[in-house]
């Protein structure tokens, strides 16, 4: 019978049938970061268990660094403390850390594909909803909380019940000034928030096929945001030219090998979903959240509407008010769904030698030490400086506030990471979400404003 | 793992769609904060006024409904972050069953690690449950019987709900995934020899 990818993945690694739709399924990669990796460690090892197999946990502080140019690990006192945790608990056991200033260090979703940790075919699991992201690998990638990390890692396996399936294909040409984050915004905003809940998604069609590795990690980062723990696309020739060379991807005689196993791990024809959507190209405008839930989204030619009295009162907007033209004064790049180089490059082509609006703050935040470098060696840094944005340190950063780092209340702020939840850029601030290149074009604006017209 | 068999409590309506682990408990609370003493933060957003007093318009706040161990919610409860912390400080402020029409994967997920019982009903349900107990303040209960899976509205009707039965099972017991899981050590071992021999590649790159 015909498999989609996800029914084969999972197929792959039952270990055990635990009887009602659960099975004990094997974990290929844990990722851990500071937030919570040292003390799941602890617990692990307080418990009386060992982590099971350290080599295939990778360690990386993102949620709580600063981001400060040249920053160290004292710059936020309370992370360095997450930082030492992780540091003594990855020694003891012998997993791998990826420590600030070297490279493999990095937003977590943003290092595991950049050094190769993410295969297609494998199962991983992160304590972090976003780790859905790695999904466009082609592999089944699913966030956890504390308790079931603890279980990861002292089992390298996890019982899970199988979701239903879901199939979202995109299909058509690509409009100006649309991105995969336009692409996805989109369909949260159609199919609704709690749409994917209890499902995997895979995400198809002509207009995902187009897409490249970057891109296709920006489209499964918000899959948890439309409810779904996993999000994914078939691996391709893309895929694979992404991965070759990367530090943990298969070398010499195994790299055919492994790809002679990937060629077999896409839906095949005919393949069943639970649920199947369609959604046309030509119906996707440049996307702007005006709510607290990513659902409430509009293209940026669009109005404010009326109904969730609550968020537009947090958000300081008023029913039928238009969206573009709002004044803006705070403009965030970064986060794991859009700080790779290609989302920093599409926002420094925005700037065409215009200045950030004398009243707003922008950030630059790379998602990794890699991108940084591999920015500054093509000068991109020194556009966006002398364009009146600043240029930070690889982290999470503005996109959770858990790193002392925040959004003044009451501000406004474009930020082209994936929740515009109350508080979640700090107390009071109040997000939009969009693209890098609209981000960029609100900054240089000092307004919400259409990139279309910008460029 | 805390144990759950069955609580009669006064149903606290807290009826908004999308209510994520952000605003249930926020980031920096977290960086910090163990899986205790979460309790007084849960919800702060909503529940305090700026000068650090209670919110009285916050239902947890109000009379014949603060401490109640179960609260009504509605569609897509505890979506957003991973973060179990979520669940800490639910079960900190004294909430043992959250009744919805939906929650977050993860969410649901880290309930049952905690033993706090997440139920699933119709909204329609849920807002009979709130009717019922906002027709008679102070006396209105509502049972969770987890034993028998059933709701008791405040008037007595009887709501079946459905529950995982290893879900349940682990529920009632307290009992813990990871001693339970090592019941299938050697499966595992076996599946790791197989799994080595066939697919190398995925060993081998990270040795
Ligand atoms: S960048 Fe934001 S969403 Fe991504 S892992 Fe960090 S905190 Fe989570």
């Amino acid at each position: 019978m015909a498999k989609t990818m996800f029914d084969k993945i999972w197929d792959s690694r039952v270990v055990a049938d635990l009887g009602d739709g659960w099975s004990l399924l094997y974990l290929d990669r844990v990722l851990i970061h500071d937030l919570s990796g040292g003390r799941a460690i602890r617990e692990v090892l307080d418990a009386g268990h060992g982590v099971a197999e350290p080599n295939k946990v990778f360690a990386v502080p993102d949620h709580a660094v600063s981001s400060r140019p040249g920053r160290d690990e004292t710059t936020f006192p309370i992370g360095e403390k997450l930082l030492k945790s992780l540091r003594e608990t990855t020694g003891k056991t012998g997993v791998r850390l990826f420590d600030l200033g070297r490279p493999g260090h990095g937003i977590v979703h943003v290092m595991a594909p950049e050094l190769g940790v993410v295969l297609p075919g494998l199962t991983l699991a992160c304590g972090d909803s976003h780790t859905c992201t790695n999904g466009a690998m082609g592999c089944m990638a699913f966030g956890i909380g504390a308790s079931e990390l603890g279980h990861a890692l002292a089992t390298q396996t996890l019982p899970q019940r199988r979701p239903r399936t879901m199939r979202i294909r995109f299909e058509g040409a690509r409009p100006p000034g649309v991105t995969a984050k336009d692409m996805i915004l989109h369909a949260i905003g159609r199919l609704g928030t709690a749409a994917g809940t209890g499902y995997a998604i895979e995400y198809a069609g002509s207009a995902v096929e187009a897409l490249e590795i970057e891109e296709r990690l920006t489209l499964c980062n918000l899959s948890i945001e439309m409810g779904a723990k996993i999000g994914m696309v078939a691996p391709d020739e893309k895929t694979f030219a992404y991965l070759q060379g990367r530090d943990f991807a298969p070398k010499a005689a195994q790299w055919q090998a492994a790809i002679a196993d990937w060629r077999a791990v896409p839906s095949d024809p005919g393949a069943r979903f639970d649920v199947d959507h369609l959604i046309r190209m030509e119906d996707i405008a440049p996307q702007i959240t005006w709510g607290t839930s990513p659902g409430q989204v509009a293209p940026i030619t669009g109005f404010v509407p009326e109904g969730d009295a609550a968020a537009l009162s947090y958000m300081g907007l008023e029913p039928g008010q238009k969206l573009a033209g709002t004044k803006v004064d705070w403009v965030f790049i970064g986060s794991c769904t859009n700080s790779r180089l290609s989302d920093l490059r599409a926002a420094a082509d925005v700037i065409g030698g215009r200045h950030v609006a004398k009243h707003v703050t922008a950030w630059v935040v790379p998602g990794s030490e890699t991108v940084k470098r591999e920015a500054e060696a093509e000068g991109l840094h020194t556009r966006f400086l002398e364009a009146g944005f600043e240029w930070r340190e690889p982290g999470c950063a503005l996109c959770v506030a858990a790193n002392g780092e925040q959004v003044p209340a009451g501000s406004r702020c474009v930020s082209t990471s994936n929740r515009n939840f109350v508080g979640r850029q700090g107390t009071g601030a109040r997000t939009h979400l969009a693209s890098p290149a609209m981000a960029a074009a609100a900054a240089l604006a000092g307004a919400l404003v259409d990139v279309r017209e910008m460029v | 793992m805390e144990s759950f068999s069955s609580i009669t409590a006064t149903a606290v309506p807290f009826l908004r769609q999308n209510v994520d682990t952000d605003v249930i408990i926020p980031i920096q609370r977290l960086v910090g904060t163990g899986r205790t003493g979460l309790g007084p933060y849960a919800f702060e957003r909503l529940r305090y006024l700026a000068d650090g007093s209670d919110n009285p318009e916050f239902p947890l706040n109000q009379p014949g409904y603060k401490g109640s161990q179960l609260l009504l919610a509605d569609e897509n409860f505890g979506c957003g972050s991973s973060r179990e912390g979520a669940v800490w400080a639910l079960m900190g402020m004294g909430v043992r069953c959250v009744i919805a029409p939906s929650f977050g994967d993860i969410f649901f997920a880290n309930c049952f690690q905690n033993g706090l019982l997440p139920v699933r009903l119709p909204i329609a349900v849920i807002r009979q449950i709130a009717e019922e107990t906002e027709a008679s303040p102070g006396n209105a209960r509502t049972t969770v019987d987890l034993e028998r899976r059933v709701v008791i509205t405040p008037t007595g009707t009887e709501i079946p709900f459905e529950v995982d039965t290893r879900k349940r099972e682990a529920m009632l017991h307290g009992l813990d995934d990871i001693a339970l899981t090592k019941r299938h050590a050697e499966a595992i071992a076996a599946w790791r020899v197989g799994d080595r021999a066939a697919r190398p590649w995925a060993w081998d790159s990270v040795a």
